[in-house]
Parts: structure tokens; C-alpha cells; sequence
């Protein structure tokens, strides 16, 4: 388990990390989710090491951790940019690692092999980085990471330097990797769905504060802050109180809580329809129903509607 | 920018002539003076016992110099790139301080500082000379070809960043096994640039080294010195062998420099 406790971290005047406290179960992949700014990438270097708290203590395996160097931490960190070494070649960045640990040189072979198996970089051995994709880079950065077996594997921003569908792929064979390979994990990244779609917990951070900690559903479903609703998904604002779009339901007549509103536009988006509102004071939200649902009210623009929430809102 | 083709050849035309007049003609005659008697007059002139004693006192100079200029500046350029502390500014701008200063200065300063009625002159009276000697000779030449190596590995600490020694120190290499496998051969080419920089510099130092060195044949004369030596007893034709192998030596320091600096640039 990684244990975080009472952090505090400052860069000038910019206070960082503002008493911060986490535990991280053995095991797991969890996500720090946050806007830039939030303080989840200096938690995460914290954690291993690169940079020092100003005040709190850190825990690995329950050993405190907090003075020790990145090199003494057990820990394995792959960077937003992948910070290949660029000099060596694929087979010398895995085995760094592991020649620092002056193992057998037939073990750092046998090892090496292996790990470019798992990652898909078999017979890549002699590339250099120069030579290889944003993709293969951050995988073979993975392997290089993974090669010292390390207790924690540490991701700042993995896939944010990689385009869209490579990013994709990569995410969901992060989360086969983690399936395999048990490693307890923590990922960095701002963006939610990428969070929900890899973790097995999410930690939404805010201005250097942990805002909430859990399951993705739970988060999604339960948030805890407007923060936290807002940054996990769209939401709409409903007589003062925030929901989620496909939690407004549209109907013709008037009915307990409902809400009358003129339909301003109504956008078709293949499965479903986004029907944008604007209510009593002026104000404007959309609500996210099926196709079904709009052909059955048979919505147009100029309509007038009634709207209410079919869950209970966050109070904002 | 377009620019028309009368234009265009008329500047070329005016580049070329100041070429020509400023560097071609010079060093041409030079060479046409070393060898218009033949390769033989020329290998006699070069293989005097002074001229032989100049080439070895100048390469022992350089031997001495690069190294110690290589581990300055390797250690400047890193606190200068990655050192957080107050005076960097002034560090900054100090390191250029010998491009600024005459070598003149320079020497005549070491005089202050080293000669006899010195600062450190008691040294002399202990028997450990340095005005008219080695060691004044080695501090003349560390002090003006000080910034090269600086000024190479500074831009290239910049570009590669701290990020891949961080994640050397995050897979268990220590600070020197980190300097040593990531930091050096990341920074080799532009080390290796400033090497063949200082090497240029350092053979063709004069004014700092002139004024430091009592010019002593066989004993205190460098290759420059020689030059300027012979030149004076009206040894032309010796002055000109002298000349020619001192820019044998640049030459191939400048072909290296070429070398190194598209690779520097490529890497």
C-alpha cells in the first residue's frame, strides 16, 4: 500500500499540495484526475521520490518512505514524454535498470526478451528511440519501468503526448497489463475518461486538494462536490442545482417539480438527441435523451416543454 | 528573402572578394612562401631543434589545458543549466569575461598576480616558478579558451532536460552512475565541439602567452611564439614552416569541428 499523509508542497508561493492524505491499496490501478494545476502530477512525483514535501509523510509497503531517494523507493515511473534514453538502444533502456543491479548479463537478456514480448516491441531490440513511434516509446518505457520489478509503478501523463486512437489502444492495454501483471498502479491524467475507462479508483484532485476518492461509478453517480460532477461528465443547471443532461426528462405537461422551458434547438448525434433548453429566467441547458424518447414528444425548436431530474441533484 | 539576380550576383561577388583578400590571400602566400623551395627547405626549417621544442611545448600546453577545461566546464554548464543559487547571473557573465578581455590583459595581469613582486610571487623563491614558465604558459591559455566548452554543453543541458536522469534515478542509478551513463554521452557531441574549440584556441594563443613567456628557444617557446620569433630575427622563411605547420594543426582541429558540429546538431 502507498500511504500518503497530511502533504503539504509549496513552489514560491504557489501552494501546491495542500494537506494532502491518501491511501492506495495494494494492487490496484487508481487515477489522480484533475485539472492542470491541481496538484496531481507533484503528488505523484512526491510519491517517488523527485520531489520533496514540505511537510507530510509518505508510506510504501509501510516503510516511510519520505526521505529517501527515488533511487531506494522500489518504484517505477514512466513520463508524460517518455524520457527515453536516447543514446541506447530499446535492449539498453530496459536493461538499465537491471545493470545498475549488476545482474547476470543472461538474465538481463532472458529478461529483456520477455519484457518486449509483453509490451509488443519483440525484435525491436537494436532500434533506437529515434527510430520508433510516441507509442513504442512510452511501451518501451513501460518495460524499462517494469524491469526492476518495481512495488509501484508510477504514470505521469503516459498517453498525453500520443494522438487520440494511439492513446486509446494504449489505455486498454494498459489496463490488460495491469490485469497480468498485478502491479499496484498510479496514473496520472486530466482527462475523465480516460480515468474511468483504465482505473479501479479514481482520486479527483482541486487547487492541491483530494476532492473525492472512489469507484469511477461512485463518482459519477455519487459525487461528492460540484467539482467533482462538473469535472467527471456534462451537467446541466436545474433550478439552481447541477445534473447530468441524460438525467433531465422532457415532457408535454406540467408534472411534480418539473420546470417549463422552450425548446431553443434540437441536435441529432446518431443514438441520441441533445435538446437544448432555455428556461423561465433566461438561462440555458440541455437535456440528452434517446431517439425514441424526442420522436415520442415529437420535439421541434420553439416548443414549449416541461423538464424536471429524474435523480436527486448535488446542491449548488 | 527574393532578391533579383543582378543583385544577387553582385553580393555574391563582394562576398567572395572579401574572402579572398581578407583569408585566401594571406594564408596562400604564407604557404606559397613555405614551400617555394621545395618540401625539403621546408622540412629542414620544421625540424630544428627550436621548432621541434616549440611543436612539443605547445602540444604539452593543450594536453594539459583541455582536460582541465573539459571538467570546468562540464561542472559550469551543469550549475549554470540545472543549479539553483544565487549568483548564477553573475557566474553567467563571468564565464564570458575572456571573450571580452584582450589576452594581453590577461598576461599582464598573470605578471601581477604570479611574478615576482606578486600577490603569490614568494612562490618563486621556493623554486616554484610560473612567469617564464609552464605553469604561467598553462594559466595564460586556461583563462582565454575558459568559455568553449561552457558555452558548447550549456544549449545542450538545456535541450535534453532533466527528465532522463530523473528516470535514471527512479531505476537505482546514484549521481555518478547517472552523470556517467545519461548525462556525458547525452552531451558528447557538444562536448566534443567545445574540445576541438578550446584545441584551436589553445594552439593559437599569443598575446596572454607572449607576455607570460620570456621566449626562450628550445626552452619556453611555443609554436605562435616561434612564428613571431624567427619573424623578427628576419628568419622569414622559418617564420613561414613555423606558420604552416601551426595551421596544419588548425586544419585539422577545423575539419573535427565540422564534424562534430553536424553531428551535435543532428543528435
Amino acid at each position: 500500500m502507498i500511504a500518503a499523509h497530511g502533504i503539504h508542497k509549496h513552489y514560491g508561493d504557489f501552494h501546491a499540495l495542500r494537506d494532502v492524505s491518501i491511501e492506495i491499496p495494494d494492487g490496484s490501478l487508481t487515477a489522480l484526475l484533475g485539472p492542470s494545476g491541481s496538484g496531481k502530477s507533484t503528488l505523484l512525483r512526491v510519491i517517488a521520490g523527485l520531489e520533496a514535501p514540505d511537510e507530510g509523510v509518505i508510506a510504501i509497503a509501510g516503510n516511510d518512505v519520505t526521505r529517501l531517494a527515488p533511487q531506494g523507493r522500489g518504484i517505477g515511473f514512466v513520463f508524460q514524454h517518455y524520457a527515453a534514453f536516447k543514446h541506447m538502444t530499446v535492449r539498453d533502456n530496459v536493461a538499465f535498470g537491471l545493470k545498475i543491479r549488476k545482474r547476470p548479463k543472461a538474465e538481463i537478456a532472458s529478461r529483456v526478451d520477455e519484457l518486449l514480448e509483453i509490451v509488443g516491441l519483440a525484435g525491436y531490440q537494436g532500434r533506437y528511440p529515434s527510430q520508433l513511434s510516441g507509442g513504442q516509446r512510452q511501451r518501451m518505457a513501460l518495460a524499462r519501468a517494469l524491469a526492476v520489478e518495481p512495488r509501484v509503478l508510477l504514470l505521469d501523463e503516459p498517453f498525453g503526448a500520443l494522438d487520440a486512437k494511439v492513446r486509446e489502444d494504449l489505455r486498454k492495454w494498459l489496463r490488460r497489463l495491469h490485469d497480468e501483471v498485478h502491479v499496484t498502479t498510479v496514473l496520472v491524467t486530466h482527462d475523465q475518461e480516460e480515468a474511468m475507462d483504465v482505473a479501479d479508483r479514481i482520486a479527483v484532485m482541486n487547487a492541491g486538494r483530494i476532492e473525492q476518492v472512489g469507484a469511477p461509478r461512485d463518482l459519477y453517480d455519487a459525487p461528492a462536490t460540484e467539482f467533482v460532477m462538473s469535472f467527471l461528465g456534462p451537467t446541466a443547471t436545474l433550478g439552481g442545482r447541477l445534473v447530468r443532461p441524460h438525467d433531465l426528462v422532457l415532457s408535454r405537461g406540467p408534472a411534480e417539480d418539473a420546470v417549463p422551458v422552450t425548446v431553443e434547438r434540437v441536435v441529432h448525434l446518431g443514438f441520441e438527441v441533445r435538446v437544448e433548453l432555455r428556461d423561465g429566467d433566461d438561462a440555458q441547458l440541455s437535456a440528452q435523451t434517446t431517439r425514441a424518447e424526442a420522436a415520442a414528444l415529437d420535439v421541434e425548436a420553439g416548443q414549449s416543454l416541461f423538464v424536471r431530474a429524474e435523480r436527486p441533484a448535488v446542491a449548488a | 528573402m527574393k532578391v533579383e539576380r543582378a543583385p544577387r550576383i553582385a553580393l555574391r561577388t563582394v562576398a567572395l572578394a572579401y574572402l579572398f583578400v581578407l583569408l585566401l590571400v594571406p594564408v596562400g602566400l604564407i604557404l606559397f612562401r613555405t614551400f617555394e623551395n621545395g618540401i625539403g627547405a621546408f622540412w629542414d626549417q620544421v625540424t630544428t631543434p627550436a621548432s621541434i621544442s616549440a611543436m612539443a611545448l605547445t602540444l604539452e600546453i593543450v594536453a594539459i589545458v583541455v582536460p582541465l577545461n573539459v571538467v570546468f566546464g562540464i561542472f559550469v554548464a551543469l550549475a549554470l543549466v540545472r543549479g539553483r543559487f544565487r549568483g548564477r547571473g553573475f557566474m553567467q557573465a563571468i564565464v564570458d569575461l575572456p571573450f571580452a578581455v584582450s589576452p594581453v590583459i590577461v598576461g599582464v595581469s598573470l605578471v601581477l598576480l604570479w611574478g615576482v613582486n606578486g600577490w603569490f610571487g614568494g612562490l618563486a623563491e621556493v623554486g616554484i616558478r610560473v612567469i617564464f614558465s609552464l605553469p604561467g604558459m598553462v594559466l595564460a591559455t586556461l583563462f582565454v579558451t575558459l568559455p568553449f566548452v561552457v558555452r558548447e554543453v550549456e544549449p545542450v543541458l538545456h535541450e535534453i532536460g532533466d527528465e532522463q536522469e530523473q528516470a535514471a534515478a527512479t531505476l537505482g542509478a546514484n549521481g555518478w552512475q547517472t552523470f556517467w551513463r545519461i548525462t556525458l554521452p547525452s552531451i558528447r557531441w557538444g562536448l566534443a565541439y567545445g574540445v576541438v574549440l578550446t584545441v584551436a584556441r589553445a594552439l593559437g594563443e599569443f598575446g596572454a602567452v607572449s607576455v607570460v613567456s620570456n621566449g626562450v628557444s628550445g626552452q619556453s617557446e611555443t609554436l605562435t611564439l616561434l612564428v613571431a620569433n624567427r619573424f623578427e630575427d628576419l628568419n622569414l622563411f622559418g617564420s613561414y614552416a613555423a606558420a604552416t605547420v601551426l595551421m596544419g594543426f588548425a586544419l585539422v582541429a577545423l575539419v573535427l569541428m565540422t564534424v562534430f558540429e553536424r553531428r551535435s546538431t543532428r543528435a
